[in-house]
């Protein structure tokens, strides 16, 4: 620790050139925001087409009725391995290194709050994903219970579902950690003047994440560890056979996954926030609102959890109490599409990728937004619930939802993060592929839905032939798309030549953009003045 | 170039619309394929259909009103037509309304959906029970009344035809994947009773045309009603992950006016008291080897193949195994109550002693097994029932 804050002190100024050298002192030790924050990044991008390489083997399999590739259980291996490293691999870390990069600049500190933490919490995550995928090369194969792991099916796994176990426990220190250090930074960190109430809705969204993160990884670790026991040492937490509860199971692991998608979206709105104002050259509308909306998304998804259990013979009391409060979540998240419309009303616009992608992420997830308040309604999911009308819904919520918004958040901040210009005519290409592809793999899943396909199943009727058809195309373009967003990555870390200036947007406003780009390694060791020209919100809303 | 961008972003939003439009008002006329809920055969499917329409066109019209907006902003508030971005942040008359708006209309849904689901939920005086099971991954169906039972599985051309790289075209199949052995034959006009449960891992019983779902849990028994309004037949499917053949345990409901759904019971009935005889005669070693290949093929043969020599390495090999070769006794246990921890359950309660019976024979005799024992249905049943 002393040897941490002399080094810090020694560089007082802000240096291009005092980068750690050699390849493990740079990344395998490093303590620097930014350096993490790229590891994160990386670890999300590479697990981000593993999963994916996982979806196109399930869209494949159902292409057409029958079955031409897989055997059925290697099938549900790949639909719960698809989720868990999507959800877990993917969207939590490429959120958090999106934490890293930006939260530090954003509030004008000089890095995290707790470096050598900051370290630890990514270093844990390669390890679990690997012993995660791992199971999938061991004799008893990889979890097929679903990512839910409901018991007693996933207690019929094998040896490996130790495995899983312990992959599920180390990426909820590892997030329990980096929630813990945000919070740290974002309490403690802000340089004088930062109220919280000038803080850029990046930053807010991120506490009130960190917030949840912190209570309901805790609640998800037990439930897997009660799986653990029930499995391996004989107890019936879950076995009815011997005294245990199915159901408790589902409603443990609810209450904490109802928050955890919220988990994945709420940094999303705050991106979203973020970039609308700058293309649309018009301050956030209702910032304070935003606000407040935010926290009460995140109050609610405590009491809804429910919700993903209508079917499973709940009292009717329990059945309204649950219905009611999921309805309630339209309001602060309508709250919010209603602000991002306004911002954009009357506003001077471009459409650069990053807008394309958050204008594409209003639309998509207002869609999954509405489909969810279809499913609120608790008589008519005894219809909808474990069909593919639910894949359709949080698909909606999740790609052009959590993923669109990473993109554009990706594209908004390559060029501080690199100090390039990426290139702009195959940034919109790849909008545009993935914008109407995704709506082609996922639109008709709510048909499949309704005409009454089941989620989950390897082999279908044939009167669900045409919709899967036309579903998997949207999903091999799709996938295909995402090819191009590696290149535009790539060509802007390494070929780039088009210097980018320090303020890369126009119209963008806040700390960050003060800085040069590429930041220096350090910055903002000298805290900076907080003026009304530089922050978005110098005033609050008023 | 800012011509030639717009050009592309209205070329590609029109191609998104006309594609938008084809998938919802041409393609299922076309293809056949249903896009939407059905309105089903039950009082209940009939009020979800009715909800589901009104809370979809609800979401349409908020969709349609936002992107509205957003769409003429996108358009009219750009920089390429010169239009100088206003500065305001808020407006709280504005910020009200939109809150006060979404309430009025969640109560206005509210409303119904409460109505809808308390006739879900509460049953009303019913005439006949029906107790459900379910297996990995077939249902056993009970009617209590009458004292009848049997196991329902998918149909034996279905289940051929699924297999991977089978040759069969599905399309070939009819119902492929819909069809049953046994249906579960119920009166029209009638109200009965479902008492769902299951003995294993958890599914999900659901036949759409009634209107809703309801899970089997193990150490549960949930209840659902229905009162079917027209004779016909009605398909579903599991819908909880139940594990490998998840995808494989349909539902057919046999829907029969009241009268001819009596003469089916009596014929049950008058079938099981032809069953009991059969089971204390004294069978011959070919009859159970038939039988028993024939039981081992659709009940068997997912796990433990068709060849007896099982998928390593949860399913074991029969063909020379210690439990085939070993003491029946021994044999018959597993079979009739399973092997904790396994993914062997309990048949005792699924099959009949003759299926048990025939079963034990064929595997102690076949796959290069030479025990040459012969298990009597009378022994199963003599031990099954104390």
């Amino acid at each position: 620790m002393s040897n941490e804050n002399t080094h810090k002190h020694a560089h007082a100024h802000d240096h291009h050139d005092d980068k750690p050298t050699g390849f493990l002192n740079r990344w395998l030790f490093t303590t620097n925001h930014k350096d993490i924050g790229t590891l994160y990044l990386i670890l999300a991008l590479v697990m981000f087409f593993v999963g994916g390489a996982m979806a196109m083997i399930i869209r494949a399999e159902l292409f057409m009725p029958g079955l031409q590739l897989v055997e059925p259980d290697f099938f549900n291996q790949m639909t719960t391995m698809h989720a868990l490293i999507m959800v877990f691999g993917a969207v939590m870390p490429a959120w958090v290194g999106f934490a890293n990069w930006m939260i530090p600049m954003m509030i004008g500190a000089p890095d995290m709050a707790l470096p050598r933490l900051n370290n630890w919490s990514f270093w844990i995550l390669p390890f679990a994903f690997t012993m995660l995928a791992s199971t999938l090369f061991m004799d008893s194969g990889g979890p097929a219970a679903g990512w839910t792991l409901y018991p007693p099916l996933s207690l019929q796994g094998g040896q490996s579902f130790a495995f899983v176990v312990f992959s599920i426990h180390m990426m909820g220190i590892s997030s329990i950690m980096g929630a813990i250090n945000v919070i740290a930074t974002i309490l403690n960190m802000r340089a004088p003047g930062m109220g919280l109430l000038r803080m850029p809705l990046f930053v807010w969204t991120w506490l009130i994440t960190a917030f949840l993160l912190i209570a309901v990884m805790p609640v998800l670790a037990g439930a897997v560890t009660m799986l653990l026991t029930d499995h391996f040492f004989a107890t019936s937490f879950f076995n009815a056979a011997g005294g245990g509860d199915p159901v408790m199971f589902q409603h443990i692991f609810w209450f904490f996954g109802h928050p955890e998608v919220y988990i994945l979206i709420l940094p999303a709105f705050g991106v979203v926030s973020e970039i609308i104002p700058t293309f649309a050259r018009k301050p956030l509308f209702g910032y304070s609102a935003m606000v407040y909306a935010t926290a009460s998304i995140a109050f609610l998804s405590f009491i809804v959890w429910a919700h993903h259990m209508f079917t499973v013979g709940m009292p009717l009391t329990g059945e309204l109490f649950f219905m009611y409060a999921t309805m309630l979540i339209a309001i602060p998240t309508g709250v919010k599409v209603f602000n991002w419309v306004s911002t954009m009303w009357k506003g001077s616009m471009t459409f650069e990728t990053p807008m394309l992608f958050a204008i594409g992420f209003v639309v998509l997830f207002t869609i999954g937004g509405l489909s969810g308040l279809m499913l609120a309604i608790a008589s008519v999911d005894l219809q909808y619930h474990d069909t593919y009308f639910v894949v359709a819904h949080f698909h909606y919520v999740l790609v052009p939802g959590s993923v669109f918004a990473l993109m554009a958040g990706t594209y908004y901040w390559l060029p501080k993060w690199t100090g390039h210009m990426y290139s702009e005519k195959w940034g919109k290409i790849h909008f545009w592929l993935s914008a109407i592809s995704v709506n082609i793999l996922f639109f008709p899943q709510h048909y499949l839905g309704l005409a009454g396909m089941p989620r989950r199943i390897p082999d279908y009727s044939t009167q669900f032939a045409d919709f899967n058809m036309i579903s998997s195309i949207g999903g091999f373009i799709f996938g295909a798309s995402q090819l191009i967003f590696l290149g535009v990555i790539i060509h802007c870390v390494y070929k780039s030549r088009v210097k980018a200036p320090g303020r890369v947007w126009e119209g963008a406003k806040g700390l960050e953009w003060t800085l040069s780009s590429p930041p220096p390694y350090h910055s903002f060791n000298t805290p900076p003045v907080i003026d009304s020209t530089t922050v978005a919100h110098a005033e609050g809303t008023h | 170039m800012k011509k030639q961008n717009t050009f592309i972003v209205a070329a590609a939003v029109t191609a998104a619309v006309i594609a938008a439009f084809w998938l919802l008002l041409a393609a299922p006329s076309y293809t056949g394929n249903a896009i939407n809920m059905t309105q089903g055969v039950t009082t209940q499917s009939a009020i979800n259909y009715q909800l589901h329409m009104t809370v979809l066109w609800v979401c349409v019209v908020i969709g349609v009103i936002v992107f509205s907006a957003m769409f003429s902003s996108i358009v009219l508030h750009r920089k390429s037509r010169d239009h100088e971005a206003a500065q305001f942040s808020h407006s709280t008359g504005a910020e009200i309304i939109w809150t006060i708006i979404p309430i009025l209309i969640l109560v206005v849904i509210a409303i119904p959906a409460t109505k809808a689901l308390v006739n879900m939920e509460v049953a009303p005086e019913t005439e006949m029970t029906v107790k459900i099971t379910g297996f990995q991954w077939r249902w056993k169906y009970q009617y209590v009344e009458d004292d009848i039972q049997f196991i329902s599985s998918l149909d034996a051309v279905s289940n051929a035809a699924r297999r991977l790289a089978s040759g069969t075209n599905p399309r070939s199949v009819d119902n492929y994947l819909l069809e049953v052995d046994h249906p579960l034959v119920l009166p029209a006009n009638t109200k009965i009773k479902f008492l769902i449960t299951a003995d294993d891992v958890i599914h999900s019983w659901w036949v759409p045309a009634l209107g809703w779902k309801r899970d089997a849990i193990p150490g549960f028994i949930n209840e659902a009603w229905t009162e079917i309004l027209e004779p016909g037949t009605y398909r579903g499917q599991c819908a909880e992950l139940c594990g490998k053949d998840h995808g494989f345990m349909p539902i057919v409901l046999k829907v029969l006016p009241k009268a001819e759904y009596r003469q089916w019971v009596q014929q049950q009935k008058t079938h099981m008291v032809t069953q009991q005889a059969d089971i204390e005669r004294l069978w011959s070693r070919e009859e159970l080897m038939k039988l028993g290949e024939n039981v081992y093929a659709s009940q068997c043969a997912a796990c433990h193949q068709s060849d007896g020599m099982g998928l390593a390495p949860a399913f074991p090999a029969l063909a020379g195994s210690s439990v085939a070769n070993g003491p029946v006794s021994e044999h018959i246990d597993i079979v009739l109550n399973g092997r904790d921890g396994t993914a062997m359950h309990a048949l005792g309660n699924m099959l009949s002693a003759a299926d048990i019976a025939a079963t034990l024979t064929y595997t102690r005799n076949a796959f290069g097994n030479t025990s040459g024992d012969v298990v009597q249905p009378r022994t199963i049943y003599r031990i099954k029932n104390g």
